[in-house]
């Protein structure tokens, strides 16, 4: 796997906020949130550079990766759509709420569209209950979304970036 | 700000910060704001809490601030960020004090003429004041609201009262006095004695007292030890922890320090979930302005008692929750459970004693500490005492947080507070203890809350999330739902965790899709006793309870998805069945335009049918049809 592929900025930022950290003994959560804040994603050879720079096993790393369900080893697109499914979101219909933003973006399989556009995601609650169903996109929340309210929220964003 | 060297410094603080919060107090309330125009100043208190945030709350402290610049009021009204009031089904809440009247759903438009008409001239504005739905009475004060009337707030009693950017708050509502007494006049082990004495239990869910938890932890002997804060919070529905942290995080602070004092450690650390950035963010705050007046860091008060406190993240994992999990987290590894014991009041953080406590547990410390154990203990129940914060949400007319005593009845809760469930719908089941707990039928809504009754009826206390159910929801379905959660959410060290919970979830899927069969039930009771008896740690031991307690109390809605292939609560799509009822149906044709199968005939103005074969059971066609002539059954 080559390191070349990475961004240098990026990795330049990643090694000196390693380097700032004074108590290198179990900072490796901490770490790997710096580094997909600041390449969106934790992509193997991310990892490896930590590994390396931190004197662990890539095991080691790549374990803590996908132990969490915040960090995500997969790009994504310009937009992340998060439906909560949390329990109240939940019984008050989030399902279809995710099938039919799953229905208009048409996604299969995975969950990015094509064009990189949008990347939809579940969450486990965000503790905004009495909105609930509740989804966000790029962290603005949307409240009491119904099954019709979803073409408006797309096309909110698509309208925007042509 | 300028540090604090002794509690009467502190002392003479306080009194001064007191001009700074004169309106607040509810002993001096007027009965209606005529009396505006006499005082000398006004406060404008407004959630700032994540769920009224979202609500565009933020938008409305902007407007409120330019509305009292352009009345020419800045001297005399304060708009001031506060945290949660708990009422999240109207937020945002905008309260003006010292009137004591309390507005809901507050719009930027709503805000403007709060400030020309109650502000300036001294008017109630009606339109944005909470109305009973059933009388139509109005309450303009926050005690004159149902939701509010069996509420006691100890854990939250800072929560919408004070700005939690600001420190001087705090203390003007004894902030801090707890751990000035216990610095200079109690010894650790009379701090011990009164909190066991109070009979305060864990609030995370296990309900362990909190005070015999210290106690071991001092007991073990080490030259480091270190207390922690869960605020991992994973409970799918629960945001009690977020609130008080958001609301009041000084309270979380100034406990962890007197614990820390208890226990002997000078070294604290807050786990919190890194999706509560806000938290996050007023922790930060607070901790730093705890250290700018000497209330953290180095010989506090001028006693020999030192204490830091730092931040660690975790990453989304709900298992965090529990002790041995969240220390293998916190030393930056998976957070997988150990076996205890031994515990980590014995060996826990880098394998020093280490006493971890819930932020609610922790919001309860100084309370009990100013106002006595004999006081704590006489609130609640024989063996559960003080209040607890609940997480109101799902079918229920009034979401949001409350605070009751213990032994306050579920009834209570969901149809005083809560006001019933939404859309006159029918109660069917009250969901408590998050994944961890199970759904408790209307037979048992009298049962009052406390740790051993929610456990002897197939739940639990849990964090607090409490799910209301009506008639709409599939319990089949709910079980299913916590079971793909515990599936996600297992580390995966035990078998019978990892694939048992597995085996589970795809029976239940089964079921629901309508090729159940009667073995399947009985395989679900089985193997849910086993995965109970077979895994190490709180998640696998109770992750069966939501099947557990549906089969029991819901047995015959498994029975109709089984034998008759039949959802009584029309959610299970693949088992619908749509029918057209003829009597109803007037011949629009309109569900016949929108069906994308063409699984629908018939004549204009005559009755129409569907043809079961070809129906894909969309239900675009209930949707759209006006006289409810479709059903789903």
């Amino acid at each position: 796997m080559s390191e070349n592929k990475l961004d240098s900025q990026k990795l330049q930022k990643l090694e000196a906020y390693i380097d700032s950290i004074e108590e290198k003994e179990g900072c490796l959560i901490n770490v790997l949130h710096e580094a997909q804040d600041i390449f969106g994603y934790l992509p193997s050879e991310v990892q490896l550079f930590i590994s390396r720079k931190l004197g662990l096993t890539a095991a080691k790393v790549f374990g803590v990766t996908t132990f969490y369900s915040f960090y995500t080893m997969k790009s994504r697109g310009k937009h992340i759509i998060n439906v909560c499914m949390g329990t109240a979101c939940f019984v008050k219909g989030a399902e279809s709420i995710l099938e039919e933003f799953k229905n208009q973006l048409k996604l299969k399989d995975g969950n990015t569209t094509d064009d990189g556009l949008f990347t939809i995601e579940i969450i486990r609650c965000i503790g905004a209950c009495g909105l609930a169903p509740v989804v966000t996109v790029d962290g603005k929340v949307y409240g009491k979304v119904k099954v019709e309210d979803v073409k408006n929220i797309i096309r909110e964003y698509m309208e925007e970036s042509i | 700000m300028n540090r604090v060297n002794s509690l009467e410094e502190l002392r003479i603080l306080k009194k001064e910060y007191k001009k700074l919060v004169k309106n607040r107090s509810v002993d001096n309330e007027n009965t209606r704001c005529e009396n505006t125009q006499g005082t000398s100043s006004i406060d404008i208190l407004i959630c700032a809490g994540t769920g009224c945030q979202a609500s565009n709350s933020m938008d409305v402290v902007e407007t409120l601030k330019k509305e009292v610049a352009n009345a020419d009021l800045s001297d005399k009204v304060r708009v001031e960020i506060t945290g949660c009031f708990g009422f999240c089904e109207k937020g945002p809440i905008v309260k003006i004090m010292p009137d004591n009247i309390f507005y809901i759903e507050v719009t930027p438009e709503k805000a403007k003429l709060i400030i020309e008409e109650h502000i300036v001239k001294g008017n109630i504005v009606e339109e944005c004041i909470y109305h009973e739905p059933e009388t139509g009475n109005s309450c303009p004060k926050q005690s004159d609201i149902p939701f509010y009337k069996k509420q006691m707030r100890i854990a939250l009693r800072n929560c919408g009262l004070i700005n939690p950017e600001d420190i001087r708050q705090y203390i003007a509502f004894d902030g801090y006095e707890a751990l000035g007494r216990t610095l200079t006049s109690m010894t650790p082990e009379e701090v011990i004695d009164e909190v066991k004495r109070s009979g305060l239990r864990g609030r995370g869910g296990g309900g362990f007292p909190t005070g015999i938890k210290w106690e071991m932890a001092r007991k073990s002997q080490s030259e480091t030890k270190y207390i922690i804060c869960n605020a991992d919070e994973g409970d799918p529905g629960a945001f009690m922890d977020r609130s008080v942290l958001e609301g009041d995080p000084h309270s979380v602070l100034e406990a962890m320090a007197i614990g820390g004092y208890c226990i002997g450690a000078s070294k604290g650390y807050i786990y919190i979930r890194a999706e509560y950035p806000l938290a996050i963010q007023r922790l930060r705050t607070a901790i730093k302005q705890a250290y700018a007046m000497g209330l953290l860091g180095k010989n506090i008060l001028d006693s020999n008692f030192s204490f830091d406190i730092d931040v660690k993240y975790g990453a989304g994992a709900f298992i965090c929750g529990e002790e041995t999990a969240l220390i293998n987290s916190m030393e930056g590894g998976r957070g997988e459970p150990t076996v205890k014991p031994p515990y980590p009041a014995q060996i826990g953080l880098w394998k020093k004693p280490t006493n971890i406590n819930n932020v609610e547990t922790f919001a309860n410390i100084s309370p009990v500490l100013l106002r006595g154990a004999d006081w704590f203990s006489s609130i609640g129940t024989e063996k559960s005492k003080g209040t607890k914060v609940f997480a109101l949400a799902g079918k229920i007319n009034n979401v949001g947080l409350v605070e009751v005593p213990m032994g306050t009845t579920l009834r209570e809760i969901i149809f005083d507070l809560g006001e019933g469930i939404k859309n006159n719908k029918k109660f069917k089941a009250v969901q408590t203890g998050g994944p961890s707990g199970g759904c408790i039928p209307s037979d048992y809504l009298d049962t009052p809350i406390d740790y051993e009754s929610l456990t002897k009826i197939g739940s639990m206390m849990g964090s607090g999330g409490m799910i209301v159910m009506d008639e709409d929801n599939c319990m089949v379905n709910i079980a299913k739902f916590y079971l793909e959660f515990s599936v996600d959410e297992s580390c995966g060290r035990c078998t019978a965790c990892r694939i048992g919970n597995k085996r589970l979830y795809e029976n239940l899927t089964e079921i629901t899709e309508g090729k159940g069969t009667m073995e399947h039930l009985e395989d679900l009771k089985e193997l849910g006793s086993i995965i109970k008896d077979a895994s190490l740690c709180g998640l696998g031991q109770t992750s069966p309870n939501p099947i557990l307690s549906t089969m029991n109390f819901f047995w015959d809605e498994y029975v109709a998805h089984v034998k008759d292939k039949n959802c009584p609560a029309g959610v299970c799509t693949a088992l619908l069945k749509y029918h057209i009822r003829p009597e109803k149906c007037v011949g629009c044709t309109a569900c016949a335009k929108v069906c994308p199968v063409h699984a629908i005939t018939g004549t204009v103005k005559q009755s129409h049918t569907i043809n079961k074969e070809s129906c894909i059971k969309c239900g675009a066609c209930a949707t759209k049809c006006k006289f409810n002539a479709i059903t789903r059954k």
